[in-house]
């Protein structure tokens, strides 16, 4: 004989359950409408899959499973689904939920289905999967996703599968009746998950010792397998998971942990028969066995029926009286609940519908004071404190709850049983569990809202941050503008002036000519001029510098802006040449004023500084520093040959010899430049060579030199000749440049025709003097 | 020396005192420079127990700032969206007495929600929303995101056209949950009006009453 462990507490309410007894398993029948509410689980609730005015056949899955913990809803009878919408649904709220409402045509025409023929040859998985897609919830009570109770990590040995036939609630024998009339398909349904789960050890049957008949069958049915038959003393709650456990094997589940923890699966014997027409018809779960009993039923018995059956479709099969009611309950007096309503579907989970009279199930006299005799405690099959949890709950209390394990609490009701002063225990524990439920699941979302509320700061604080620096990018900017040029339209008009200059040689060539040709100086006051232009040089050089060193830093930090500081880079490379060429275009302007004053045309000289003007200009396209270098020294070049020049004017009387003089030096400071030049390429460049020949100055320098010392060799005669060749081929180079000018629409056009007119007239006179 | 001290126990003590007084004077100064703790701990844990609905109905502009302040002395019981049971946290934490809510009633939890064809798209709820609840553009239509919204209705007040509801949350299967029962005093109370006494257990006197 098998050794049975004994469970704290427990209490030994009337069973009543002979009643229900007197009948076999009576088929419902189908009812005009079926109500399949899409929650019938614990878990998700399934997602429908079919369309109002749709006719679905019996079988047919009307919601699929939505996530791990949820299983699919099946029609129950074929016809139409009428609606899917809100109905109210067995529930201790009364509330309502979203059902699948159908219309039977009650030719209860089954979807193609087929069974399995060798479920040994499935492996897990598609096993399991097909106990989830036939919607099989657990059938005691919770209805608990039977697949998602089988999937057992593999590292988790289990070494027993117990099977629940205990039934130890008052009134209800549905599963008693499915014992004795279907041992064979719970014993099946048994087998399947023995190769399911493959307990190492032993497969165990629990039913309460009330139940001989069943446990009769279910021996029989069971003979010549290892499945063995428990049998154990009755006691409420004896059929709770733990409790079972703990009857059947002595081991008892941690608090808070799983059958699994210690090597257990449990399921019931409903949920077995379920299994076995999953798995060898293909029947999804759409009906089940209820107890239809009470007193106030003139017909009790059990049921087998459809799943979305309206309970007063099925009441009405029980004889039920409903002035005679006091209240209806669907499961059992210790754990059910009161029903508000008798059109609520029958679901998975509904196991009994009770109807009793006053007199059978009085209603709870007024509770009393806690006299603290501790009843309750000694009742506990969790070995809690039930009356400590008492005053914990009143008080709100609830972190001491959790430290008294309320969440061990199986709301047996057998506290509230025991109870003289008949306190509603469970009521409190179940106010408080679901009070602490919602704490924790606030606190998840005010975490939530936390996280989501500081990224949002840290955002806006970004944001602030970014304007800001820009904001003071800008003002930095309009400080420097304002000390580059203090007058900004005397800023505007020499940028503008520069970019002429810049943007038009040849205009820029007119102007010359046009100047030397009048004999007229500049109007402006030279010395001024000349600070303004040089002045603006340095400060360009100044920001370019800064410019480039913020480049070099962006560059270095790989800073989103980069490309803004390139921008600015360019356009201030670009300003300090405008600058540059403006000021040397002024030394040349100034150097020929000089000439003009002095009556001693040099074309040496004007070549040179127009020379280095376009060499300037040449300069602005290397790189920064060789530039500024070059100006610099060409600058330096310059301010000497002026300083030449005016020495010679000094002089006065001989200015050839002075001149002469001077342009030594000059040619010796050229030599010199021209060095330092092709060094520097040297080293920079391998364009060296290319660089020394297209460098504008030196060639023009060099072409004035030949000039100026044919020019010192030549007759009066050729002199003559040789301006009047020059102007020819000046009056043809600006015809060429008029027909450009022309064809590209410049506005440049008017003025070189004016030129073309004087340099003809020139030309006229010259050839005058030559004959 | 050994003959100053002792021929001047007064010296002596006067003496090993101070050097004591040193020594750990020392001691607890290094201490408090090695464990000094970062931030405000007790506004750090103040925080926790508040809801984060980031509705500034307390006064301040969110909940850490009222933690901060709930840490510097300020009272326990201008949280709104917590009610009752925020403020006996913190009653417990602090170790205060629990005060009655200063507030008309405790906040219902609610979402707001936009009536959507009279939304003119001008995105000041979007910048009102403290937790980025609010999706749309300009003028484009704007929705609540109803599973962020945490009903702290910032988003109601600057709305130009008043298309903005706060819809009390429903009671559904999901989150429904049972109640407390009455206690049982009270109960008797209020089903006798009257004490009760052995033999009501059995409904004997009410129904002799009835």
């Amino acid at each position: 004989m098998r050794k049975i462990w004994d469970i704290h507490g427990g209490v030994h309410p009337p069973e009543n359950k002979a009643q229900s007894l007197g009948r076999g398993i009576e088929p419902a029948g189908i009812p005009p409408q079926l109500i399949h509410p899409l929650s019938q689980h614990i878990g998700a609730p399934a997602a429908p899959v079919v369309e109002v005015g749709q006719r679905v056949l019996k079988g047919q899955m009307i919601a699929e499973a939505k996530g791990f913990v949820s299983v699919p809803v099946h029609a129950a009878s074929s016809g139409t689904v009428v609606a899917i919408e809100l109905r109210e649904i067995p529930h201790p709220s009364g509330l309502s939920a979203p059902c699948v409402v159908i219309d039977t045509d009650g030719k209860d025409e089954w979807i193609d289905h087929s069974g399995v023929d060798d479920y040994s040859a499935l492996d897990k998985p598609a096993l399991l999967n097909l106990i989830r897609d036939a919607g099989i919830a657990g059938m005691g009570g919770a209805g608990f996703p039977s697949a998602v109770k089988l999937s057992t990590r593999d590292d988790a040995k289990i070494d027993t599968l117990i099977i629940n036939g205990t039934e130890c609630e008052p009134y209800i024998t549905a599963d008693d009746i499915l014992m004795r009339e279907r041992a064979d398909q719970i014993i099946a349904g048994v087998k399947v998950l023995q190769h399911l789960i493959q307990p190492s050890e032993q497969t165990l049957i629990g039913v309460e010792d009330n139940k001989a008949e069943g446990i009769a069958a279910l021996r029989a049915a069971a003979e010549g397998s290892s499945i063995e038959v428990v049998v154990f003393p009755t006691k409420y709650p004896s059929g709770g998971e733990k409790q079972l456990i703990q009857i059947l094997t002595g081991r008892e589940v941690p608090s808070g942990g799983l059958p699994a923890d210690v090597g257990i699966v449990c399921q019931n014997i409903g949920t077995c028969v379920a299994i076995h027409r999953a798995v060898t018809h293909g029947e999804p779960l759409i009906s089940r066995v209820t107890t239809v009993t009470g007193d106030a039923c003139s017909a009790p018995g059990n049921f087998e029926v459809l799943l979305g059956t309206p309970v007063d479709y099925l009441l009405n099969l029980g004889g039920f009286h409903k002035e005679q009611c006091i209240r209806l309950v669907m499961g059992g007096p210790m754990m059910g609940f009161t029903l508000k309503d008798t059109s609520v579907p029958v679901v998975k989970t509904t196991n009994c519908l009770l109807a009793p009279t006053k007199k059978e199930l009085p209603p709870p006299p007024p509770a009393q004071a806690c006299i603290r005799c501790g009843m309750c405690a000694e009742a506990c099959p969790a070995s809690l404190l039930p009356q400590q949890m008492y005053w914990f709950a009143r008080g709100k209390e609830y972190e001491k709850l959790e430290d008294h394990n309320l969440f061990d609490c199986i709301e047996c009701g057998a506290c509230s049983y025991a109870c003289p002063s008949n306190i509603p225990l469970v009521q409190y524990y179940r106010a408080s569990k679901s009070e602490i439920r919602k704490q924790q699941q606030e606190k998840v979302k005010s975490e939530h809202a936390k996280a989501r509320f500081e990224a949002r700061k840290e955002r806006i604080e970004r944001e602030d941050a970014e304007k800001e620096a820009r904001r003071k990018a800008r003002q930095e900017a309009a400080k420097k503008k304002a000390t580059a040029g203090l007058d900004p339209v005397a800023a505007a008009q020499q940028k503008a002036a520069a970019s002429d200059a810049g943007k038009d040689p040849a205009q820029a060539a007119i102007e010359k000519a046009m100047a030397k040709r009048s004999g007229n100086a500049p109007e402006e006051s030279d010395d001024e001029k000349r600070a303004r232009l040089q002045k603006a040089v340095t400060t360009a050089e100044k920001r370019l510098e800064s410019a480039s060193t913020k480049l070099e830093e962006a560059r270095a930090s790989d800073a989103a802006n980069l490309g803004a500081l390139q921008t600015a880079f360019d356009r201030m490379t670009e300003k300090l040449g405008q600058a540059k060429e403006e000021l040397a275009q002024f030394l040349s302007a100034e150097s020929q004023q000089t000439e003009t004053q002095n009556n001693a045309a040099d074309p040496a000289q004007a070549a040179i500084a127009r020379a280095q003007a376009a060499r300037a200009s040449a300069a602005e396209q290397s790189p920064l520093e060789k530039a500024q270098q070059l100006v610099a020294s060409l600058e330096k070049r310059l301010e000497k040959s002026e300083q030449k020049l005016q020495e010679a004017k000094a002089a006065g009387s001989d200015t050839a010899d002075v001149l002469e003089k001077s342009t030594t030096t000059l040619r010796d400071k050229l030599e010199s430049a021209r060095g330092e030049l092709a060094q520097r390429s040297d080293s920079e460049a391998p364009t060296e060579a290319v660089a020394a020949t297209t460098d504008p100055a030196q060639l023009a320098i060099e072409k004035a030199m030949a000039a100026r010392e044919a020019a010192a060799n030549m007759s009066a005669d050729e002199k003559a000749k040789k301006a009047l060749e020059s102007l020819e081929s000046r009056v043809k180079k600006t015809r060429e440049k008029l027909a450009e000018a022309e064809a590209g629409g410049a506005d440049t056009v008017d003025v070189l025709r004016d030129t073309l007119a004087k340099l003809e007239e020139k030309l006229a006179a010259a050839r005058d003097t030559a004959s | 020396m050994f003959e100053l001290i002792s021929q001047h126990p007064f010296i002596a003590a006067l003496a090993s005192l101070a050097v004591l007084g040193l020594a750990f004077g020392s001691l607890l100064g290094f201490a408090a420079v090695k464990f000094k703790t970062e931030g405000d701990p007790i506004a750090d844990q103040v925080e926790s127990l508040l809801p984060q609905t980031q509705c500034g109905q307390c006064g301040y502009p969110g909940c850490r700032p009222y933690a901060e302040a709930i840490a510097e002395g300020d009272a326990i019981n201008k949280c709104p969206p917590g009610g009752e049971a925020t403020i006996n946290a913190l009653a417990d934490l602090l170790d205060v007495e629990a005060l009655p809510l200063d507030a008309e009633e405790a906040a219902v939890p609610s979402v707001a929600y936009i009536r959507e064809d009279e939304c003119i798209g001008c995105t000041k709820c979007i910048q009102a929303c403290p937790v980025d609840a609010i999706v749309g553009a300009a003028k484009h239509m704007h929705t609540v995101v109803a599973s962020e919204c945490t009903g702290c209705d910032l988003c109601v007040e600057p709305c130009p056209v008043d298309c903005i509801d706060m819809i009390p949350l429903p009671t559904t299967v999901q989150n429904w949950s049972w109640e407390l029962p009455t206690p049982a005093e009270k109960a008797v109370e209020k089903v006798t009006g009257d004490d009760l006494i052995a033999t009501d257990r059995t409904g004997a006197k009410r129904d002799q009453a009835a």
